[in-house]
């Protein structure tokens, strides 16, 4: 990359640093440069988040309709997936999938629900309520 | 505990910023014992550390995996191993065990390796923490209550309490840290002739992984793999999930800890280092190989953007997507090979 073609656009780590890129002019040597941040990229992020958002939203419908369980929308809160929910609870696919159930849900033991609740750093009690409603507090 | 840093050497040497974290912990960690000549591009470069992946049954964020850089943890063993330097590493059951062994590491005046997940790093914006466990960081002392970090890709030095730097040593899920800790032991000077024979070692490796294994997923073939895939993406996911895939290939080739270019540029500027060290010219073109390389894959990038801001979302743009990555796959295919056949 040469090295006046090294964008400097806004991005989400303004605020935080600069990250190093390696640039060089012609018949120089690669240098490091700071960059705050390129716009293509950014765009990607961006999307991304967009989707992650648009999941979150999905799996709030699914609760507030009864027809997933609170674990869901925790999970596609955190971000998370099955293989990092399940490194976080011990659980595995198939069971988490099945405490998706409302109906299983109801019936879990508050052990199996404190190891929910520890894993999405909320309260026994904020896992058992929620019911897709007033989401304000967790989007921030 | 008290105030306590690890004594280096020369304190400017606590933090260097990189483009790659691990890199940048090879670098401090060998610098602190003592061996001035390692800088980013050479860590990489010894370490192997260029690839190409695209595996496309296993998904990270809801996106197939591509990697441009070999798996974490690759680029520090095979970079002390080439350079003969010892690697002490322990895991961790009990974060209280893994807590006791750091403060002794650092009451001994010896900065450690840390492998954290991303998710819970608190100076981290909170765009860019994801499930990512494989990070790095070294841990130098411990001051106020708080522990002293360098982390490779920030500008400065920063800070952790002791809770917050025992949540990401036991983030959990895929490449779970455990509280892994890590650090040479038995530094001996290396020669320049050992130092030579490393930076051969790591170009005679990376060549092997880009051309020589015997699969379309990885290496430089792996590109044509993605543009055959690329090209169906529209029509099998519709451009909304087909864009989302392209983002997935911006982001991990572009996106802080790269250097840009999909690593192209470090490996580049690797080359360059390479040819004046060896006191070999011919590096220098294939350094210039690379270079193009990477402009290409950002010219690519530019064009991917296009798509996934819904600018242009025609099977012809995806086409030529795909186009780019083949000659980029042909291009670098070329250019290991002859890499490869050049006598260092």
């Amino acid at each position: 990359m040469k090295k006046d073609k090294l964008p400097q656009d806004p991005s989400a780590l303004n605020k935080v640093t600069r990250e190093v890129c390696y640039v060089k002019d012609d018949g120089s040597k690669y240098e490091q440069s700071l960059s705050t941040g390129w716009k293509v990229k950014a765009d990607a992020l961006d999307e991304a988040w967009k989707e992650i958002n648009r999941r979150i939203e999905d799996a709030r419908i699914a609760v507030e309709k009864g027809e997933k369980s609170p674990v869901l929308f925790f999970m596609e809160l955190n971000l998370m997936d099955f293989p990092t929910l399940s490194g976080y609870t011990g659980f595995w696919k198939f069971s988490i999938k099945r405490h998706m159930k409302p109906k299983v849900f109801r019936k879990l033991s508050e052990k199996k629900l404190g190891i929910y609740a520890k894993a999405f750093k909320i309260s026994i009690d904020e896992l058992k309520s929620f019911d897709g409603k007033n989401i304000d507090k967790y989007t921030k | 505990m008290e105030k306590i840093l690890t004594n280096t050497p020369n304190n400017k040497y606590q933090h260097i910023q990189t483009a790659h974290c691990e890199n940048g912990v090879v670098t401090v960690l060998l610098r602190h014992h003592g061996l001035d000549f390692i800088n980013e591009p050479l860590a990489f470069g010894i370490g192997a550390g260029i690839f190409y992946v695209h595996l496309p049954f296993l998904k990270v964020n809801n996106a197939p995996a591509i990697a441009f850089r070999i798996m974490p943890g690759f680029i520090f063993r095979d970079a002390c191993k080439a350079l003969g330097v010892k690697v002490k590493r322990k895991k961790f059951r009990s974060p209280e065990a893994a807590r006791l062994f750091l403060d002794q590491k650092i009451n001994e005046g010896q900065p450690v390796g840390c492998q954290v997940g991303v998710f819970n790093l608190p100076y981290f914006p909170r765009e860019y923490r994801f499930h990512f466990n494989a990070h790095n960081i070294i841990v130098h002392g411990f001051e106020n209550g708080r522990y002293i970090v360098s982390d490779p890709i920030m500008e400065d030095l920063t800070s952790l309490s002791p809770e917050e730097l025992e949540d990401v040593r036991f983030a959990r899920g895929p490449l779970a840290p455990k509280g892994q800790i890590y650090f040479p032991i038995n530094i001996k000077q290396v020669s320049e002739e050992q130092l030579k024979k490393a930076i051969k070692k790591g170009i005679r490796k990376s060549t092997w992984w880009m051309t020589q294994v015997p699969s379309q997923l990885i290496g430089a073939r792996a590109f044509n793999y993605t543009a055959k895939k690329i090209r169906k993406w529209r029509d099998k996911f519709g451009e909304r999930k087909g864009g989302l895939y392209l983002a997935q290939i911006v982001r991990m080739q572009e996106e802080i800890g790269t250097g840009g270019g999909g690593f192209r540029f470090i490996f580049a500027a690797f080359l360059e280092q390479a040819a004046e060290i060896l006191g070999n010219d011919k590096l220098i073109p294939f350094s210039e190989e690379f270079t193009k390389s990477g402009d290409l894959l950002r010219a690519n990038a530019v064009r991917m953007a296009a798509i996934i801001k819904g600018r242009k979302t025609q099977q012809q743009n995806f086409n030529e997507v795909a186009e780019a990555m083949s000659e980029i796959g042909e291009l670098e295919f070329q250019t290991f090979k002859k890499l490869r056949k050049l006598s260092l």
